[in-house]
């Protein structure tokens, strides 16, 4: 999709390409076999598409210079640094600051990371009619306003990464915890989100907040394999098996958190890393420092005064001081618009209550957060909760 | 001679419902105004839509910030202009009122003179 873009200039008409150019890649393939390098072919054969296609717009459009048609495109050879090039590309021009932030992000999610316009909606906790109107209308700036396809000059890069980040970050929990769905991960997603991250590390490695970034990925994502059990069900922290943690991941991010904060003035991703980074360092549940939690998660909510972060306190605050004092933290939150239909809210809530022995409102509480989640697995995860209830 | 900036704006809404025909009629009417003012004319464009725009604006650290759209938000929004020469104003509303401009209207502004 990156590669195809940057012939064609024009977002619709690439998706258009990269549709077809699956769709022709399961005639072929089933007739020839797969070839050696399929993401070079599916690119080979989308860029001819778009030239195709450009062609026969040439003749209807009346902007010629929509399309930047390269002579080297023919070969099926494409180096792997190639398509990484492009994605960094494509993931600065979703990033440009002549659109407003959260349309980059849900540009970045659509265009770089092929989610569907519901799942980006859900992620931005709005409507996908809404969410549909305001891609479309991104895709058209683009064009129209031609905003360039290439990576910044090293000037401009500080005043533009941190929309970037903030599309990985989004990339990744999107993936991590996928939205809407049968899986409880996308693995794909959470692979290319750790892929940009690495890669715009590679850029910037002396940012605090793209090393912070990169750590709190790694380390998140050094528990995927122990967040379900073997029949697919939902596992908290709580009950994972810590042994099957990824141990690489956790001891690069580990050292990656160490750097970032030592910098000092620690940014969001930092401080995010950093909590996850007490949750990696914690050999057993009961033995986590919630109190450190609680206490980056204050330092969190002054750099990033965000609903979500302040529930997540509030949770933590249930462990470090007990039930009664997260409920409270809680409540005072209770009447955020944004939280009213976020379900974590009703399982925190039902969590406290429930550790209060207040089991009817804890059943309340579980029960909405299962018409809440559209993910199965947190549903049927939601469900057997409510069937533990005494 | 003094040189005028003739703004043309337009309710962008009621462009998007219109039919080809209906373009078709305007674009003429912007020919016909180019051939009969002609000599008048030292330039002139159509815009793309608001929504293509881009607007800076400096904060109070005199630092641009950049932001999606137009740098006002009005119903009838700038969508072309032409720059025409003429004797003085009079003349210059005489040349624009030659200007099709259906659902909004024209701005005739002076372009100042540098000594």
């Amino acid at each position: 999709m990156a590669a195809t873009i940057r012939i064609t200039r024009d977002f619709d008409i690439a998706e258009e390409c990269v549709q077809d150019a699956f769709a022709r890649a399961l005639t072929t393939w089933g007739q020839q076999g797969i070839p050696a390098s399929p993401g070079a072919w599916l690119t080979t054969v989308a860029r001819r598409r778009a030239i195709d296609i450009g062609r026969r717009r040439d003749v209807a459009v009346r902007s010629q210079h929509y399309l930047v048609i390269e002579d080297s495109v023919a070969g099926p050879e494409i180096a792997d640094g190639e398509f990484e090039d492009d994605r960094l590309r494509l993931i600065f021009t979703c990033c440009h600051p002549s659109l407003a932030t959260d349309t980059q992000v849900a540009l970045a999610l659509r265009m770089l990371c092929g989610l569907s316009t519901a799942e980006v909606a859900k992620a931005f906790l709005v409507k996908e009619s809404a969410m549909a109107a305001r891609i479309t209308r991104a895709k058209k700036k683009i064009a129209l306003a031609r905003i360039p396809y290439r990576v910044p000059e090293r000037s401009e890069l500080r005043g533009r990464i941190d929309a970037v980040l903030l599309v990985v970050h989004l990339l990744f929990t999107t993936g991590h915890t996928s939205p809407v769905g049968e899986n409880l991960s996308q693995v794909d997603l959470v692979e290319r989100a750790l892929d940009l991250a690495r890669m715009v590390h590679g850029l910037l490695p002396d940012d605090g907040e793209v090393t912070g970034l990169l750590a709190l990925i790694l380390l998140t994502d050094s528990r995927r394999g122990a967040r379900v059990n073997p029949e697919g069900e939902f596992l908290t922290l709580a009950d994972q098996d810590r042994s099957t943690w990824h141990r690489d991941s956790i001891d690069e991010g580990l050292a990656l958190v160490g750097r970032s904060i030592r910098r000092g003035r620690p940014g969001r991703f930092t401080l995010m890393a950093a909590i996850a980074a007490v949750h990696s360092s914690a050999p057993h549940w009961d033995e986590t420092d919630w109190a450190e939690i609680v206490g980056l998660y204050d330092l969190l909510l002054v750099v990033w005064p965000s609903p979500v972060v302040a529930l997540n306190r509030a949770v933590a605050l249930s462990f470090a001081q007990g039930p009664s004092a997260g409920l409270s933290a809680l409540d005072e939150l209770s009447t955020d618009p944004q939280l009213s239909t976020y379900p974590y809210m009703a399982v925190a809530r039902g969590d406290c209550l429930e550790r209060l022995e207040r089991f009817a409102e804890a059943r309340v509480a579980f029960e909405e957060a299962a018409m809440l989640t559209e993910n199965h697995v947190e549903r049927d995860f939601l469900r057997s909760r409510i069937a533990q209830l005494h | 001679m003094a040189q005028y900036l003739v703004l043309i704006y337009s309710n962008e809404a009621s462009w998007a419902t219109t039919d080809e025909a209906f373009s078709a009629k305007i674009h003429d009417g912007h020919n016909k105004f180019g051939e009969k003012h002609g000599a008048a004319l030292r330039g002139g464009n159509a815009l793309e839509p608001t929504m293509s725009s881009t607007s800076l604006r400096a904060n109070a650290s005199g630092e641009f910030v950049t932001t999606d759209g137009p740098f006002a938000e009005t119903k009838e929004a700038l969508g072309g202009y032409y720059v025409v020469e003429a004797d003085d104003l009079d003349a210059a509303i005489a040349i624009a009122k030659d200007i099709p401009a259906p659902f909004g209207g024209l701005e005739v502004r002076p372009i100042q003179v540098m000594s």
